[in-house]
């Protein structure tokens, strides 16, 4: 019977600890976690800014004013082009 | 107890007497009773309230902020973003800093340094120093670790597109919410919903468990144009190049896909930058494509020649009396620019004859032709969603007189936004269809409303095709490469006060679309009050349709249906061979 009882005794002690460290492990992998979502919406935050500064930079007038004083490009005459319709049916379909 | 009374211990027996004993044990048993009651009264009673304050110093309720959905036009171009910014506020009663530290602060807040020592000697217990700060600096300033001093997340909303596109987009003000164009008509779309949810957090500040969500954050949904932002960006630099050269008081325009009936381009000059509100006033914001109305003019001509047509009172050949270029109703005359002499039903629409058009009208029972306008969408909403459009005049036919049937037929005495205007035009740009036009993608073709048979449609189109010949009023419109169909309008503005119009004061609109053989594009140009001599629809606003129109038809990769020696515009020698 005491054999018994110290054995259940032994038992529940170890469970105890057990609690204690899966409670602690769940803890410390939350911080995880907290972190890494905090990373993600840091990411995120940077990634609208980067999309704010490529539209910002793609914007057709800048791009139009580089093209034509920079580069010193200038649009090609319509006869220099070929417009051919790959659906006849259709001219949406249409590409250069 | 007992050992004390022991009587075989004589030499330590104190007679004592029995009510001592009693007195202890009534003293200890009203001890018991007032712990059990005091563990009674905090166990049972007042549980809640205590675990409630037990919880409140480590549990946390933490907002989470959502995003406001960006707008974007339809090729995926962001057009209106938030950007995360930190706003920086204090309280006062919770402030101690340095004399240094305020120094640096009201550096990095480019702000006096007495200014932000008196905010922070206010009285109040909550005190913005700076709203919408980037979150690098936020950032440098909460390292100088002032206490009492807190960061608020905050969304600043940032148009990169800056003025091209203002008018549809609108803007929002400092919370988020929208105040004008699409940031106040898709509110609820954009909006998200903040979350909150409640935390653990140990001594130091950290999360450590997630007790439970009390609402989860929802991001706004994006809202997706039907926008082109090249095409936008076209119409905005041509409009505002003519708006200058004719040094005129404003201008519009607008470009729909003639299919779907989507809005391709809307944009108007003067124009502001949403980015900085100062920019702002009542005449700049102003969307005039929808929510300003005009007398349209000769662009009205081709209504009352279809519904003439479409009841057969007129053929395209009938031949009009128009000789002598003016006509007499009642006291009033109705003049053309010139004496052209008699002329075709056609050619009513090519020269622009008022007399003809107003001798075509008055063929036609008023009612026929109110039902026709209306049908075509004037004096009606255009069911764009757009806050604060105008629905335009449209007068009930059983009060017109006969010179307001007349002069209705050139656009007088009718009042229409260029919105409506243009979306009637899709009549004659399909065969009959009255288009539904939304300012969102829209993938598939849109079913209009048919008003007119196929035939008149057709007709109407040769007669708007011949208009920008080079013997007709629009001549100006022609693009390299594409047959072009459309109308001028010339109107005398009204008078503000008085009743009449003013004489040397005018609207110059054109109205047209191409390819004529298989329409794509429809557009819209209305220039307010050109006052650098030339004033004729024909010469300062078909230029600009002709320009806008043959870039958007080379962004949309349209074939050309016409050979491209059809008029000589550039002057710039080709470059590129043809390679095929």
């Amino acid at each position: 019977m005491i054999k018994l009882n110290i054995f259940l005794f032994m038992v529940l002690v170890i469970c105890g600890l057990g609690i204690v460290t899966a409670r602690y492990e769940s803890r410390k992998l939350f911080m995880e976690q907290e972190e890494a979502q905090q990373l993600t919406e840091q990411l995120e935050t940077e990634w609208n800014q980067l999309r704010l500064e490529q539209t910002t930079l793609a914007m057709p007038a800048r791009v139009e004013k580089i093209a034509r004083k920079e580069l010193g490009m200038t649009m090609p005459p319509p006869a220099a082009g070929n417009i051919l319709a790959i659906h006849p049916d259709h001219s949406s379909g249409a590409t250069e | 107890m007992k050992i004390l009374f022991n009587p075989s211990r004589k030499s330590a027996a104190v007679d004592l007497p029995e009510w001592r004993s009693r007195l202890i044990q009534g003293f200890l048993l009203i001890s018991l009773i007032i712990l059990v009651a005091r563990a009674v009264y905090l166990q049972a009673l007042n549980k809640d309230f205590l675990q409630q304050q037990g919880q409140s110093r480590h549990l946390r309720v933490i907002e989470q902020n959502s995003q406001r959905g960006s707008i974007k036009d339809r090729n995926g171009e962001i057009l209106a973003i938030s950007a995360p910014v930190k706003s920086v506020w204090v309280d006062p009663k919770r402030v101690s800093a340095t004399s240094e530290q305020i120094g640096q602060l009201a550096d990095l807040l480019d702000m006096n340094k007495a200014t932000v020592q008196e905010r922070l000697s206010s009285d109040k217990r909550f005190v913005y120093l700076k709203r919408q700060l980037p979150p690098e600096r936020a950032n440098k300033i909460a390292e100088l670790n002032i206490k009492g001093l807190y960061l608020k997340h905050e969304f600043y909303r940032y148009y990169p597109s800056r003025e091209l596109a203002a008018h549809i987009l609108g803007f929002t003000d400092v919370d988020g919410r929208g105040q004008e164009g699409v940031e106040l008509a898709w509110q609820d779309v954009l909006t998200g919903e903040d979350g909150k949810r409640r935390v653990i957090k140990d001594r130091i500040g950290r999360v450590v468990e997630d007790v439970g969500q009390i609402r989860s954050p929802k991001s706004g949904q994006d809202v997706v144009l039907s926008i082109d932002s090249k095409i936008q960006y076209l119409a905005y630099r041509e409009l505002a190049r003519a708006v200058k050269e004719q040094h005129a008081k404003a201008g519009s325009i607008v470009a729909l896909d003639v299919k779907t009936g989507e809005v391709l381009a809307m944009a108007n000059y003067p124009a502001f930058n949403p980015n900085q509100r100062a920019s702002m006033n009542n005449e700049v914001i102003r969307n005039r494509v929808l929510v300003d109305t005009f007398e349209p003019g000769s662009t009205l001509k081709p209504f009352a020649i279809a519904v003439a047509l479409e009841t057969g009172r007129v053929k395209a050949n009938t031949l009009m009396e128009t000789s002598g270029g003016m006509m007499r109703i009642g006291r009033a005359v109705i003049r053309d620019v010139r004496d052209k002499g008699n002329l075709t039903v056609s050619q009513v629409i090519q020269t622009s004859s008022n007399v003809g058009a107003a001798k075509i009208a008055l063929l036609l029972p008023p009612k026929t032709f109110w039902e026709m306008l209306n049908r075509s969408g004037f004096g009606t909403e255009t069911g764009i969603g757009f806050p604060g459009e105008a629905s335009g005049q449209l007068r009930a036919y059983n009060k017109w007189r006969p010179i307001e049937q007349a002069t209705m037929s050139y656009g007088h005495g009718i009042s229409v936004s260029l919105m409506q205007l243009v979306r009637a035009y899709t009549l004659f740009a399909t065969d009959g269809e009255l288009k539904p036009i939304t300012l969102l993608k829209r993938d598939t073709p849109a079913v209009g409303q048919k008003v007119i048979s196929r035939e008149t449609a057709q007709s109407v189109r040769k007669m708007l095709e011949l208009a920008v010949q080079p013997e007709g009023t629009g001549s100006g419109a022609r693009i390299n490469g594409y047959r072009v169909a459309g109308k001028t309008g010339t109107a005398h503005k009204r008078l503000e006060k008085r009743k009449g119009y003013a004489s040397d004061r005018y609207i110059s609109s054109f109205v047209g679309f191409a390819p004529a053989s298989d329409p794509r594009v429809i557009m819209a140009i209305m220039i307010d009050e050109p006052s650098d001599g030339r004033y004729y629809g024909g010469t300062v606003a078909a230029p600009v349709f002709s320009r806008v129109m043959e870039g958007t038809l080379r962004i949309l990769n349209v074939p050309f249906d016409d050979s491209l020696g059809n008029l000589v515009t550039s002057p710039v020698p080709a470059r590129l061979e043809d390679k095929g």
